[in-house]
């Protein structure tokens, strides 16, 4: 794992809990839609705050799949996860949300599991093992 | 007097029932948005273990092979579709639930699936330390949404 590699897991983070937050602040904008409404979601883009939310989360894919490449996908979910304390404490400042004991309890579960996960191997021998078979089946026809 | 009663039970009642009602659409939603996640994380790991690493193959090769190779790869539009429908079933979650309920309870239960769909599918190696980690998080995702 190199600094680069962290900077895009940190990528993931922050873009998808800012694309999440600006497109529940448009959605609440732009009202409920209903199943008997369904072109109210395509006219739902025309509001600024999903639009930008939406090209955050086009940029949370990007790195998404870039930390894919690289990395199991059981350890980039968990690694990744810090973005819901960021939804939290975004909730907090943006939107004057109470966060009780209970839900800092959560924060600290959610840190405690990432950790966790970030301490340890981000590729497992398997995967390798998967690769170079794959490879070879490829070079086979 | 017992008509404005019941006038009022009613509309009380109503009110109980329209809430429960969007109560309900909010948890399908949540299903949905769980099982479309995880088939779409899953087909999308698989179409980038297939390419490989990125970052290396824009040194050695550039980026227009690194877009080519993905875009060439069938898993990664099944799973782009998968996503879609995710997304757009969370955009008509938040319509119907609030962002502290329908976020992190999709989010949580996408954790387990996943742990449990790369082990599956994707030959994953999913250790003590990472189910821990899956747990830990899970459980968190769902005392923030309490």
């Amino acid at each position: 794992m190199t600094f680069k590699k962290y900077l895009v897991l940190a990528g993931v983070t922050v873009f998808s809990t800012l694309g999440d937050s600006l497109l529940a602040r448009g959605m609440k904008e732009v009202g409920g839609v209903s199943l008997h409404n369904v072109s109210g979601l395509l006219f739902a883009i025309l509001n600024p705050w999903v639009a930008i939310g939406i090209l955050l989360l086009l940029a949370f894919f990007a790195s998404y799949m870039s930390a894919l490449s690289w990395a199991d996908l059981t350890y980039v979910l968990p690694a990744t996860s810090l973005s819901y304390v960021l939804v939290a404490l975004i909730g907090r400042i943006g939107f004057h949300e109470e966060i009780s004991p209970i839900r800092w309890l959560g924060i600290a579960c959610i840190a405690a599991g990432v950790g966790i996960v970030a301490a340890g191997p981000s590729l497992t021998p398997a995967r390798h093992h998967d690769r170079s078979e794959g490879l070879s089946q490829e070079a086979k026809s | 007097m017992i008509w404005e009663s019941m006038i009022g039970q009613s509309v009380i009642g109503e009110i109980v029932i329209g809430q429960s009602v969007n109560e309900l659409y909010a948890w399908a939603a949540i299903g949905v948005i769980t099982l479309a996640a995880t088939t779409g994380d899953v087909l999308l790991a698989h179409s980038m273990r297939r390419v490989g690493d990125v970052g290396e193959l824009w040194r050695t090769s550039g980026l227009f092979s690194v877009v080519g190779r993905i875009l060439t790869t069938p898993t990664f539009f099944l799973g782009v579709m998968a996503m879609g429908v995710a997304f757009y079933s969370l955009l008509f979650g938040l319509s119907w639930g609030n962002l502290s309920l329908v976020v992190p309870a999709s989010a949580s239960l996408t954790f387990v699936a996943n742990a449990l769909a790369a082990r599956i599918f994707l030959h994953e190696r999913v250790g003590r330390r990472r189910w821990l980690a899956a747990l830990l998080v899970g459980a968190g995702v769902i005392l923030m949404a309490l």
